[in-house]
């Protein structure tokens, strides 16, 4: 487990983009957070890492983005999920195939959602700061990050 | 008259709408009051609702208008952007119709969909203007060249004007669906009670993530006593930044483009803060606001239909190439 304390949104971005190129097509990576923790900000920091330039916004309403960079990112938000159904998971599986996936909200797919290679944690410190944890299945992918 | 249908996102919604913009008949199987019971969170946002219910609508909608598929000339459906599952229901119905009746099919983007919205009305702006798209997934300002062209002038980099009012909702605690919790709430409070960041970006883009944070660290700082009597200023405050960044955008593209004209689509079109905020503006008319598929149909009126039988293949897009 790997946990630090962010001091802006250009330093979280940072250290997602020093995630991103350790990534490998097929990885899931959870990113929880409350409003406004940073999540997207941190996916688009992957994103940019990943050779993704055109804007990362957040998919709160739309629900999935997917985007051609050298690899193929996919961008899930589970927000407005009570819960994943089956039939859910018919319509979110294809973001699954050949891409890297960010899925914020994750809490709604625990259980139905292929399992995370990454858990992010964002938390508020104050305004500008976040306490970012990253904990992942294989403890080598975090070393030295 | 052209049938349209929309599955791209959360209602299933088909209309039928004549070549000169008359709207027949606009039937949406909206989930508000679902979303209002659940506090905002969807119940099952499938493509397997959309699938119970494309049927029925559209056939609502041809009641509605009192016409039957021999009265249709041509069926229009979004293609994209949105959730893939979803656009292959509204695109799968849509075939099938079309190759029953050999009709021609007409692909729609849902973006441009919006911006026909306009043109359903009964003394439609025309081109050249700019036009603010503001919906709770895209908020885009748009040089609208002709009927069925525009160019993409700027874009928000991070949460959409609609979603900034919906979770700004749910950090004052109050009810769904957000922009019109926060629009009412807003008429009792002081705009300038708190001063908001409104982002500064280079050239038009939009951003509005900071301005949700700064709500959050607004909220947190008060007392809960507090908060109950301070809550309408915030929410007043609140959409004054939101509209006043989006005014600002809108005179900057009008400015920089030269086109003194300017027309606001999408469900944020609804606020009556940004309605005041634009007073010499063309706004949507209100039932085409938010998602519906009367603009799908008006919106296919200045695409090329593609002929029976040369569809069969059409592919959804999740975004908009």
């Amino acid at each position: 487990m790997v946990e630090l304390v962010s001091a802006s949104s250009a330093e979280t971005e940072e250290l997602a983009a020093r995630l991103a190129t350790r990534l490998a097509v097929g990885d899931v990576v959870e990113v929880r957070g409350e409003l406004g923790a940073g999540k997207t900000t941190f996916v688009r920091g992957a994103c940019r890492a990943l050779g993704i330039s055109e804007p990362v916004t957040s998919p709160t309403f739309t629900i999935g983005h997917r985007y051609q960079g050298r690899v193929d990112v996919s961008h899930l938000d589970l927000y407005r999920f009570a819960g994943v159904s089956a039939a859910e998971w018919g319509d979110l599986e294809s973001y699954f195939d050949d891409a890297i996936v960010f899925v914020e909200w994750p809490e709604a797919g625990s259980g139905v959602l292929p399992l995370a290679r990454v858990t992010v944690a964002l938390e508020h410190v104050d305004e500008q700061r976040r306490r970012i944890t990253l904990d992942a299945t294989d403890a080598t992918l975090l070393q030295e990050l | 008259m052209i049938l349209g249908i929309e599955t791209s996102c959360d209602e299933t919604a088909a209309a039928l709408v004549t070549d000169s913009g008359e709207v027949r008949a606009s039937v949406i199987a909206s989930q508000a009051e679902l979303h209002a019971r659940y506090g905002g969170v969807v119940p099952e946002i499938a493509s397997r609702r959309h699938l119970e219910l494309v049927g029925p609508v559209a056939r609502e909608a041809l009641a509605a208008a009192g016409a039957s598929l021999e009265d249709v000339d041509a069926i229009a459906v979004t293609q994209g952007p949105g959730l893939v599952g979803a656009l292959l229901v509204g695109v799968s119905a849509a075939k099938a119709l079309a190759w029953s009746r050999k009709l021609p099919l007409v692909p729609v983007d849902h973006l441009d969909g919006h911006i026909a919205s306009l043109y359903l009305d009964a003394t439609p702006i025309e081109p050249p203007f700019v036009c603010l798209l503001a919906s709770g997934g895209h908020t885009q300002l748009r040089a609208v060249r002709g009927r069925g062209s525009s160019e993409l002038l700027g874009t928000t980099l991070d949460d959409a004007a609609g979603e900034a009012f919906d979770k700004g909702a749910r950090l004052l605690g109050l009810g769904y669906p957000g922009g019109a919790s926060i629009d009412r709430l807003a008429q009792e409070g002081d705009p300038t009670a708190f001063a908001f960041p409104v982002a500064k970006l280079a050239g038009l883009d939009f951003s509005f993530s900071g301005l949700k944070t700064a709500l959050l660290y607004a909220v947190k700082r008060l007392e809960e006593a507090e908060l109950d009597a301070r809550r309408a200023d915030l929410a007043a405050s609140y959409q004054h930044a939101i509209v006043t960044a989006l005014s600002r955008r809108v005179a900057d593209a009008a400015r920089k483009t030269g086109l003194d004209r300017v027309a606001v689509v999408g469900g944020v079109a609804a606020n009556s803060g940004l309605r005041e905020s634009l007073p010499d503006a063309v706004f949507a008319p209100l039932a085409y606001c938010t998602d519906n598929a009367a603009m799908i149909a008006s919106a296919a009126r200045f695409v090329e239909p593609l002929p029976y039988p040369r569809y069969l293949d059409l592919d959804v897009y999740a975004s908009r190439r």
